[in-house]
């Protein structure tokens, strides 16, 4: 057993933390935030030659570095201490994850293209019924000469508005729910009969509802055999889950220092707050809702590759998102009125917190996939 | 004891049931029910409607323009309410100043202000909280210096700065507490203070909220001239009303008709919404998490709701509000936020979209359910009820001091 980081994870922590520390400060964000385009493409492009981050987590056969989940885990965890609003999440550990495991000419093609900072990709997954379940799905993907004819619509797609491709689940057999009968592609975002309608999320993020209206996509464009991605989308949505897991870590750290400064800070009673009990104790378990949070995203991860891996991811997501509740609620709390003023950071992290709540399934959702899976 | 409503109050109810159907603005429904941005003439509308009716001063007694209203017709009101969905008329006038006023004001401040509030002419915001007075609200600092003008009468100059003032962008009128005298203990030193929004020297600059509403506000005061007729009770003796004031916000605060709704919005949206576990035919309400959820809250509230009728029956035998009101304030806020908790749940990944980010004009495709589009920031507003009224910390040290004795 080893909980150390190698000194090339050091580094690349450090590296990415400077960066942020130096370049995305709360006003720079909120900037590009509140932007037209709602991401800025110099902090990708600086993701990708200065700090050459976007090859952490894939092989080096395809020019990255032999990395995998724990450089995702690092990199995610400093993209939740700054509120980082780029697509590290969709393009390197979904999308990336997907080409991964699919191998073959897709991956050859766009795993050094993401890594260069080409390439930005959308998961487009969940649909307007579907709620949780990765299965259910009313898009098909209708067998047609060598290819296949799309058609439906994808909810809530985030960073959609500026990918430059989808990777969209559609059915190509089955009924709405079946485990049988779940195809993957890889869309470029431009193709014909690929409408979207974009907007922000409550977050600082952007999304998109995408409409597929008779899309042609060819048998190439497919990552796992027709009519069995769902093992694949499971695999990657569960490192997309330990992902987002490091970045409440992440997310919840910051929340829980600026608390702490503020109550050093903050005078009531001719005395700082924090020297009430009732805060200490509050400020005492979200310390320990933080420390779960990183024990448990360490966990997943280092789990993703074991036949249970489904139970040990769900029971990160549960616990991890009752702790950003936890946290992310205190916080606004202990701040009082300028908890919830948009003008400061802190309430900017809860926003966040609060949206990892429920991305990739809530508390409830994994608990009751954890119970599922139980001894 | 009986639970049962009698024939008058049945009576009661269907005339109040028929008046909101008949009277409610329609305009102000669709706008709360789309959540858009009221304007100062959607607040008014419903309160002007209830004027001319008599029924908006609805706790205060009747030689004041009061309903006079028994404890079980109030309940009865606020239940119709919530279940036409009716906002609630603004407290800042009607439950906050109205009530300080014909309790400790002079005849000449019962006879000007009064009828102003009830008749919705004058809208009234709160001084009290400053950047440097929140839960300890007893140092505040913006100061009122007596001095004797030109003409020989007495006036107050106000400076200092009150934050956290809701809809102050619209109000005639603030009622402030001011330190009066800076040498005195911090309780000792206050005054009360209605003062005129349009007197030179006021700004009021907003704080946009989390959900980017513009609800509250910094309400500035630099060298502002207030006749000092325009105190009401002793010099240095605000606290008095401060606290009266406080009590009487937080009995109104528990919300339990409103909270009521709320749950039977969840239920509803819990309907709809269909389980990720299962055939994909089966409701949200019916998994089993959600829906202990779901009665658990309706058992808290019900809790609550006995509470409160307990609360109003002692009021309404001469026991004015007192420190058991503390017990409503964070018991019904907890509630507010669970219920905001739920349907942020409930509407899935639809909580996402930020809805007033949506572009104007492109309504061919609609973006998630209508129940979602105010999931997220109304969760994100409503944590400030256990931060106003004194946050539930605050509520917490004085039901140890006032009620436990400790």
């Amino acid at each position: 057993m080893d909980f150390n980081f190698t000194d090339e994870q050091t580094m690349l922590r450090e590296s990415v933390s400077r960066y942020l520390a130096d370049t995305y400060d709360f006003e720079t964000r909120m900037k590009t935030v509140n932007g037209d385009a709602g991401w800025s493409p110099a902090v990708w492009k600086a993701f990708a030659e200065e700090l050459g981050i976007l090859g952490a987590a894939f092989a080096e056969d395809h020019g990255g570095l032999g990395g995998g989940a724990i450089e995702n885990m690092i990199v995610m965890e400093e993209v939740g201490k700054a509120l980082v609003i780029e697509p590290y999440l969709s393009t390197v550990v979904i999308g990336g994850g997907f080409l991964k495991r699919a191998g073959g000419g897709n991956a050859d093609a766009v795993i050094p293209q993401i890594i260069a900072g080409q390439v930005v990709i959308a998961f487009a997954y969940a649909e307007p019924q579907g709620r949780y379940n990765l299965a259910d799905l009313r898009t098909t993907a209708r067998k047609d000469g060598d290819g296949y004819v799309v058609n439906g619509h994808k909810a809530v797609v985030r960073d959609a508005p500026f990918a430059t491709h989808f990777i969209v689940t559609a059915r190509t057999g089955g009924g709405q729910r079946d485990a049988g009968g779940v195809s993957v592609f890889l869309v470029p975002a431009d193709t014909a009969g690929i409408t979207r309608r974009d907007y922000p999320t409550v977050d600082g993020g952007r999304a998109s509802e995408i409409y597929f209206e008779n899309v042609r996509v060819d048998a190439d464009q497919l990552l796992a055999a027709e009519g069995d991605g769902l093992p694949l989308v499971e695999a990657v949505v569960d490192e997309a889950v330990a992902a987002v897991c490091a970045e409440a870590a992440g997310v919840t750290r910051k929340l829980h220092e600026g608390t702490l400064d503020y109550s050093r800070q903050r005078k009531q009673f001719g005395r700082p707050i924090g020297e009430f009990q009732v805060l200490q104790h509050r400020m005492v378990d979200m310390f320990m809702e933080v420390e779960q949070a990183v024990s448990m995203t360490l966990m997943a991860t280092l789990r993703l590759d074991e036949p249970d891996r489904a139970k040990h991811v769900s029971a990160a997501k549960n616990k991890i998102a009752r702790g950003v509740r936890f946290v992310g609620q205190n916080a606004v709390q202990i701040h009082g009125g300028i908890g919830i003023s948009n003008e400061l950071a802190i309430g900017h992290y809860f926003k966040r917190a609060t949206m990892i709540e429920g991305q990739f399934g809530d508390a409830d959702y994994h608990l009751r996939r954890y119970e599922s899976q139980m001894d | 004891m009986d639970l049962n409503f009698s024939d008058q109050d049945l009576a009661f109810r269907d005339e109040v049931r028929t008046f909101i159907a008949d009277h409610y603005p329609p305009g102000l429904k669709a706008k709360f029910d789309e959540g858009e941005e009221l304007s100062k003439e959607d607040f008014l509308s419903w309160h002007k409607a209830l004027a001319a009716k008599g029924w908006a001063g609805i706790a205060w007694p009747v030689e004041y323009g009061g309903t006079g209203w028994t404890s079980v017709q109030r309940y009865i009101f606020a239940e119709e309410s919530a279940r036409a969905d009716a906002m609630r008329l603004l407290p800042f006038g009607l439950n906050m100043v109205g009530p300080v006023i014909y309790t400790f004001g002079t005849p000449e401040q019962k006879a000007k202000y009064l009828p102003r509030i009830l008749s919705g002419d004058d809208w009234w915001c709160q001084g009290y909280s400053e950047p440097g007075a929140g839960s300890d609200l007893a140092s505040l600092r913006t100061k009122a210096e007596r001095f004797t003008g030109d003409d020989g009468k007495e006036y107050y100059r106000v400076n200092g700065q009150k934050t956290w003032t809701t809809l102050a962008q619209h109000a005639d009128m603030i009622f402030a507490l001011v330190r009066t005298d800076p040498a005195a203990k911090p309780q000792e030193g206050i005054s009360f203070l209605l003062i005129d929004m349009t007197t030179p020297g006021i700004t009021v600059r907003p704080i946009i909220t989390l959900g980017g509403e513009h609800e509250v506000n910094e309400v500035w005061f630099e060298d502002v001239i207030v006749p000092v007729e325009n105190r009401v009770f002793h010099e240095n003796k605000g606290w008095t009303c401060a606290k009266f004031l406080l009590a009487h916000e937080r009995t109104g605060i528990a919300g339990v008709a409103a909270s009521k709704r709320g749950v039977e919005r969840i239920k509803t949206i819990a309907r709809a919404e269909l389980d990720s576990f299962g055939d994909g035919a089966q409701p949200l309400l019916a998994n089993p998490f959600f829906k202990r959820k779901v009665a658990e809250l309706e058992i808290d509230l019900t809790a609550l709701e006995f509470t409160e009728l307990r609360t109003l029956a002692g009021e309404s035998q001469g026991k004015g509000p007192g420190p058991e009101s503390s017990l409503l304030k964070i018991k019904g806020t907890e509630i507010q936020q669970r219920i905001t908790e739920l349907a942020l749940e409930a509407v899935g990944h639809y909580g996402a979209p930020y809805f007033r980010g949506f572009g104007e004009g492109d309504n061919e495709h609609p973006i998630g359910p209508d129940s979602a589009h105010r999931a997220a920031p109304t969760y994100f507003n409503v944590r400030k009820t256990s931060i106003y009224g004194g946050s539930n910390e605050i509520q917490r040290n004085i039901i140890a001091k006032m009620v436990l004795g400790l």
